[in-house]
C-alpha cells in the first residue's frame, strides 16, 4: 500500500512545478489533446473534460515565481495573484495551454479575461459568468444557455461534438470525485491529527493539475493509508479558516498556523472540487442537470450574493458547527475585494452565535510567519484557556 | 512650465446658469430625502451604474445615491473621517472607500452632505452593474438597516458585445423580482405607459448631452470632459434622468456650449474661462474628490483640456449610440445597463479610448489609477500601452483615491503631470522635425 509520505511527496513535487510539466506530458501523451485553463472559484469542468480536454486549474505563481514582468501590469494596490498569472503567461509557462476561463469573482479576475484577450488575441478566453439570481426561469435559464456557449466554444476548439452521454460520463467521473473529497473531508473532521491540512491542502492542488480519474485515485490510496496510519494525537484547538478561496496562501502558512496548536477542520481551499455539494444526476438534460445543482446545491463564498439576510453567513456558523469547530481564522489575501468586504458582515454573525475569531492578511508570497503563528497560537491558546465548552 | 501660482485670496469661483440649475437639482433631491419620512414617501438607495431610474420613478421613490453622497463628503472634505470611522469599525484598510465613507456616515448618524438626516432606505435596489463592490456594499447596508433588498443582476459583457441571453436574463429579473419587489414596497401598481414617458424624456436628455459631449471636438474645446463633466453628468446620472427638469438643464447646457463655441471660447474652470488650449487629452478612470478643485488646477494652469474621459460614460456610453426606447421601454433598460462602460471587457474599453484619442486629436491618454476601484483600475496600465501603440501617441499613469484623502499625493501627481506635458511637447517637436 501506498503511504501519505508517498502520496504528499508526489502532491508537493506537483505543488512546486511551476512549467506545470504533468499537464504539458498529458497533452504530448496522445495528438490532439487539449488543455484548457481556469482560475478560482467555480466552472464546471465537466464541460471541458466531456471535450476531451483537461481541465488545469491557474492559481497563480505562489511563492515559489519570482514575478519580474507582472508588476508592470497592474498599479500599486491589488492583489498578488494577477500579477503571478500575468508572469505566468508571459513568461510563457502557460504556452500549452488552448485556452483560459475567467470565473466570475471579483473584479480584478474579470478585467484579466481582457488583458488574456488582448495578449493573446490567437487563443480562447472566455469570462465565465454565473447567476446571482437563484430562481429556475429566470438565473437557471441565463446559466443553462451559457453553458450551452461554454460547450460549444470548446467544441470549436476540439473540432468535434460534445454528445449528452459524453457529458453524463464527465459527470459521473467528477461525482466520485467529489465524493472522495467528502471523504476525505469527513476523516479529517474525526481525526484530524491523522489527515493535516496542509497534506489536504496538497492533495487538492494536484487535483487542479491531473487529470480527474488519477486525483480520484490518488484520493483513495491517500484516505485508505491516512485511515491506517499512526499518527500523535496533540492538545490542539480545532478551528475554521477562511478566505483563502482565490489567491493562493503560502504552505507556510498553513504549517504555522497547524504549528500554533491549531486543528484546521473547515476551510475554503479550492472550491471548484465540491462546489456542487451533491452527486449532479446522470439522467435527463445533463446540462440542465449541472445549472439545476449551481442553482440549488452550491457552496457558499464571500463572491456569492445571499438573497435573504437571515442567511447571510450562515454557511460558515454551519461549517463551524459541523466540523466541531471552537473558531475561525480570517486569513484573506491583501486587497483581496470579496473576503475583506464581506469579513465584517461574516465577524458579525459569528459575534451572534458566541464563535471567536481573529482576522490577517497574506499574500500569496508572503514569507514572515512569525507574527502568524504568534496570532494563530495565542488564538488557539485563547480558546483552550477561556472557552466556555 | 507655468511657476506655481502664489497662494492668495482664494479666488471667487465662476459658475455658469447651467451650473447653478445642477446645484439646485442636487440639493432639491437631499431637500426631498430630508422631507421623505416626514411627507410618508418610501425612499429607494440605489447606484450610479446601470440605474433604473426611469423604473424607480413609476414607484413614487424618493432615490438617494450613496456614491454621490461619498463624492459630496469627499468635497466637503468630510470623506475622511468617515473612512476612518468605518476603519474602526472592522473594515479594511484595503476596500472601496466608497462603501468605508457612506458607512462612516452611517456610523454617525447617516448626516447627508446638506447636514440633513438621510432618510433610512425602504428599499435598496442593488443594480449589480460593472462593479463586484456593490454587491458587498448593499449587504452591508442591509445589514444594519434589515431593509428589503432586491437584486439586478447585469452580466458583464466578456466577449463582444452584450449577447441576446444576458439582455434576455435582465428583462426577466425586472419583470419577475424587480418590479414585484418595487411595487410591494412602494404599495404603486407598475405602468409601463408612465415609464415611456420617463424614456421619452431621458432620450431628450441623452441627445443633448451627446452634442455637448461631441462639442470637445472644436478646437478650442468648449468643455472640459473630464472635470467639467462631474457636473454635467451630475442630472443624467442620477436622480433626474427621465424628468422635465433633466431635459431642461441639457438644452440650456447646449445653449451655452454653443454660444463658447461661436465666441471661440474654451471651457469655464473654478477660475474663469480657460484661454488657452495647450494640450488636449483623454483620461481614463474617475477623479480624486478630495482634492477636486487642486487637481483640476494642475490640468488648466498648463492650459491641458479633457476633451473625451471614460468617467462620463459610467453611467451610460450615449456617445457610442445607445438611447432609452420609449417602444421597448423593458428591454432598452436592459440595454442601458449592460452598456454601461465599466460593464465592457478591457478590449472594448481600449477601442472606445482609442476612437476617442482619434476623433478629439488629442495629444495622449492619461490614466488615473484608483486606489479602491479595480473594475476601473485592473488591466489599466494594459490599456494604456495599447491605446499608446495603436495611437502613436504618449500615455501616462497617476495614481490616487476617489474619497480617501490619503491617497492624494499632489507634489508626486503635478510632479507626474509636468513630466508628462514635456513629453508632449517633445513628441510635438520630434513630428514636426
Amino acid at each position: 500500500m501506498t503511504t501519505t509520505k508517498e502520496i504528499i511527496d508526489r502532491c508537493e513535487k506537483l505543488y512546486e512545478d511551476m512549467d506545470f510539466t504533468a499537464a504539458r506530458a498529458w497533452k504530448e501523451a496522445a495528438p490532439g489533446r487539449h488543455v484548457i485553463g481556469y482560475m478560482p472559484i467555480y466552472v464546471p469542468r465537466e464541460i471541458i473534460h466531456a471535450a476531451g480536454m483537461l481541465p488545469l486549474g491557474i492559481l497563480g505563481g505562489g511563492d515559489q515565481l519570482e514575478v519580474i514582468h507582472g508588476d508592470a501590469y497592474y498599479q500599486s494596490y491589488i492583489c498578488r495573484i494577477p500579477r503571478s498569472t500575468i508572469e505566468l503567461a508571459v513568461s510563457g509557462k502557460l504556452d500549452f495551454t488552448d485556452g483560459m476561463l475567467f470565473p466570475s469573482i471579483c473584479d480584478v479576475i474579470r478585467n484579466l479575461s481582457g488583458m488574456w484577450q488582448l495578449m493573446m488575441s490567437d487563443k480562447y478566453a472566455r469570462y465565465f459568468d454565473v447567476p446571482q439570481n437563484y430562481q429556475d426561469d429566470v438565473g437557471g435559464v441565463y446559466y443553462t444557455q451559457e453553458l450551452h456557449e461554454l460547450k460549444e466554444d470548446l467544441e470549436k476548439i476540439s473540432g468535434r461534438k460534445i454528445t449528452n452521454e459524453d457529458l453524463r460520463k464527465s459527470i459521473a467521473v467528477y461525482n466520485e470525485n467529489r465524493r472522495l473529497i467528502k471523504d476525505l473531508y469527513e476523516l479529517r473532521r474525526k481525526a484530524p491529527w491523522k489527515v493535516p491540512t496542509t497534506e489536504v491542502y496538497l492533495l487538492l492542488r494536484a487535483g487542479m493539475v491531473l487529470p480527474v480519474e488519477e486525483h480520484s485515485q490518488m484520493l483513495k490510496d491517500y484516505i485508505e493509508a491516512a485511515s491506517t496510519e499512526d499518527r500523535p494525537l496533540r492538545d490542539n484547538c480545532r478551528i475554521v479558516i477562511q478566505g483563502m478561496f482565490c489567491e493562493q496562501p503560502p504552505l507556510n502558512l498553513i504549517k504555522s498556523i497547524e504549528l500554533a496548536g491549531c486543528y484546521i477542520v473547515g476551510d475554503d481551499f479550492m472550491m471548484v472540487t465540491r462546489w456542487l455539494t451533491e452527486d449532479v444526476p446522470l439522467d435527463g438534460d445533463p446540462l440542465e442537470n449541472l445549472s439545476q445543482a449551481f442553482l440549488h446545491h452550491s457552496e457558499n463564498v464571500s463572491a456569492k450574493y445571499v438573497d435573504r439576510e437571515e442567511d447571510k453567513g450562515i454557511y460558515l456558523v454551519d461549517l463551524v458547527k459541523k466540523n466541531g469547530g471552537e473558531g475561525v481564522i480570517f486569513t484573506s489575501p491583501s486587497f483581496c475585494d470579496p473576503a475583506l468586504l464581506d469579513r465584517p458582515l461574516l465577524q458579525d454573525v459569528l459575534k451572534a452565535h458566541g464563535v471567536p475569531y481573529i482576522a490577517f492578511k497574506y499574500a500569496e508570497n508572503s514569507g514572515q510567519m512569525q507574527p502568524i503563528r504568534e496570532q494563530a497560537g495565542t488564538f488557539a491558546d485563547s480558546i483552550k484557556l477561556w472557552s466556555e465548552q | 512650465m507655468t511657476a506655481p501660482t502664489p497662494t492668495a485670496a482664494k479666488p471667487t469661483v465662476q459658475k455658469d446658469r447651467s451650473m447653478a440649475m445642477q446645484k439646485a437639482m442636487v440639493d432639491g433631491n437631499y431637500a426631498r430625502l430630508a422631507r421623505a419620512e416626514a411627507e410618508r414617501r418610501k425612499v429607494a438607495y440605489t447606484f450610479v451604474p446601470g440605474n433604473i431610474n426611469e423604473l424607480l420613478m413609476c414607484f413614487d421613490l424618493v432615490v438617494n445615491y450613496p456614491e454621490i453622497n461619498a463624492i459630496q463628503n469627499g468635497m466637503r472634505k468630510k470623506s475622511g473621517r468617515y473612512i476612518m470611522e468605518a476603519e474602526k469599525a472592522g473594515h479594511s484598510e484595503d476596500v472601496c472607500t466608497y462603501v468605508k465613507a457612506d458607512i462612516g456616515m452611517m456610523l454617525k448618524g447617516n448626516i447627508g452632505p446638506n447636514d440633513e438626516r438621510l432618510p433610512n432606505p425602504d428599499v435598496l435596489m442593488l443594480s449589480y452593474t460593472g462593479c463586484f463592490t456593490f454587491m458587498k456594499w448593499f449587504e452591508l447596508l442591509r445589514h444594519h438597516y434589515k431593509c428589503e433588498t432586491t437584486m439586478l443582476h447585469v452580466p458583464y459583457e466578456g466577449g463582444s458585445g452584450f449577447s441576446k441571453n444576458s439582455r434576455d436574463y435582465v428583462v426577466k429579473q425586472l419583470k419577475e423580482t424587480v418590479i414585484p419587489t418595487l411595487e410591494r414596497v412602494s404599495g404603486v401598481k407598475f405602468d409601463i405607459d408612465r415609464l415611456r414617458e420617463y424614456l421619452k424624456e431621458s432620450q431628450k436628455a441623452e441627445e443633448n448631452w451627446v452634442w455637448v459631449l461631441e462639442s470637445a471636438k472644436h478646437k478650442p474645446s468648449p468643455i472640459d470632459s473630464y472635470f467639467g463633466a462631474i457636473y454635467y453628468i451630475s442630472p443624467i446620472f442620477t436622480a433626474f434622468r427621465g424628468t422635465p427638469t433633466a431635459t431642461e438643464y441639457y438644452a440650456e447646457l447646449r445653449k451655452e456650449v454653443e454660444q463658447r463655441i461661436a465666441n471661440g471660447q474654451g471651457p469655464i474652470t473654478p477660475e474663469g474661462e480657460m484661454k488657452n488650449e495647450k494640450y488636449r487629452l483623454v483620461v481614463e478612470g474617475p477623479p480624486n474628490y478630495t482634492s477636486f478643485r487642486d487637481f483640476w488646477k494642475m490640468f488648466y494652469d498648463e492650459g491641458a483640456v479633457i476633451v473625451a474621459s471614460s468617467y462620463a460614460k459610467v453611467g451610460g456610453t450615449y456617445d457610442f449610440g445607445f438611447r432609452h426606447d420609449p417602444d421597448h421601454p423593458l428591454e432598452s433598460v436592459a440595454e442601458y445597463c449592460l452598456n454601461c462602460y465599466t460593464n465592457h471587457n478591457l478590449p472594448e474599453r481600449v477601442r472606445m479610448l482609442e476612437t476617442y484619442v482619434n476623433e478629439y486629436q488629442a495629444d495622449g491618454l492619461l490614466i488615473n489609477s484608483i486606489k479602491s476601484c479595480n473594475s476601473f483600475a485592473a488591466g489599466q496600465l494594459m490599456m494604456m500601452k495599447e491605446v499608446q501603440k495603436r495611437t502613436g501617441k504618449p500615455g501616462a499613469f497617476i495614481e490616487t483615491d476617489l474619497v480617501d484623502p490619503r491617497y492624494f499625493s499632489p507634489a508626486n501627481v503635478k510632479n507626474r503631470l509636468e513630466s508628462y506635458f514635456q513629453m508632449i511637447d517633445q513628441k510635438r517637436r520630434a513630428t514636426a522635425a
